[in-house]
């Protein structure tokens, strides 16, 4: 395959995985059905939270295990880096997963007593699948964040 | 089915005024996620605890929303600003309409 060129079609799942997971397995090319089945609905999640505004990166932060030995119980954190004042506040974190049954995890929202936007949280993956968070600031800014968990046993049953 | 949620929350002692001090709750509950079947096939119908919220004295700290991806005895952690001694108030609500309510003092020191 030395010298053989990259077709146009292959290079955007490369650099994807060389960005996100460089060194995992291939066994993540190979999406399984409910993936499949859950991505209309998780689109449509968070299309209803974006309101079509253009996330942005950075001040999110979603802390997930790179591997999770067993998916019926995964840690994870969320923050935002604000100082959560009148003027510079996050509103809401949405969580949300591509590879579960349903897409919807959890919903954060903080007050003016919240302090820190930081949660932690344990949740269940079905399988191999990347999370994704969103955050609300209280200016109206989105800001979106994503990390892939690679799940060994799934946590939903059944 | 009773549900015998059984709340533990963890709060600093004292903290001090104005600054951002961790929460620590868990309670116990399956979290049925409604994707399960029983042995004869019939699948178990969904029961979590969708709704927890924590106040104090009265005013919204922290909500969170919780779908069937929730593990089973749910965790939370965040955190909380007083700027005086109170009472914190955590309420987790059960999709049978069930509230489970847990209270805790704040000493701002």
């Amino acid at each position: 395959m030395r010298g053989a060129k990259p077709t146009a079609a292959l290079r955007p799942t490369r650099r994807h995985l060389l960005g996100r997971a460089a060194g995992l397995p291939l066994v993540m090319l190979s999406p399984g059905g409910a993936w499949a089945d859950s991505g209309a609905e998780l689109k449509q999640a968070l299309a209803a939270v974006g309101k079509g505004r253009k996330p942005l990166s950075g001040r999110l932060k979603l802390d997930a295990p790179e591997i999770a030995e067993n998916g019926s119980l995964v840690p994870i954190e969320v923050s935002f880096d604000s100082p959560m004042t009148e003027q510079d506040r996050v509103t809401a974190i949405h969580v949300f997963a591509d590879g579960n049954p349903r897409p919807q995890v959890a919903v954060f929202r903080f007050g003016r007593l919240s302090g820190q936007a930081r949660v932690a949280i344990r949740v269940r993956l079905q399988q191999t699948q990347e999370l994704i968070a969103l955050a609300e600031t209280g200016e109206g800014n989105l800001y979106e964040t994503r990390a892939l968990v690679k799940v060994t046993i799934g946590g939903c049953g059944g | 089915m009773s549900t015998t949620a059984k709340p533990r929350v963890r709060v600093p002692k004292s903290v001090k005024r104005g600054e951002a001090f961790e929460i620590r709750t868990l309670i116990t509950h399956p979290m049925e996620s409604g994707q399960r079947k029983d042995d004869s096939g019939k699948t178990i119908p969904r029961k979590i605890l969708n709704k927890f919220v924590c106040t104090l004295d009265g005013e919204m700290v922290f909500t969170a929303e919780l779908a069937p991806a929730v593990a089973a005895n749910p965790y939370l952690a965040f955190f909380c600003r007083a700027e005086k001694s109170g009472t914190l108030r955590f309420a987790w609500t059960d999709d049978d309409g069930t509230v489970i309510v847990e209270e805790a003092a704040v000493n701002v020191a």
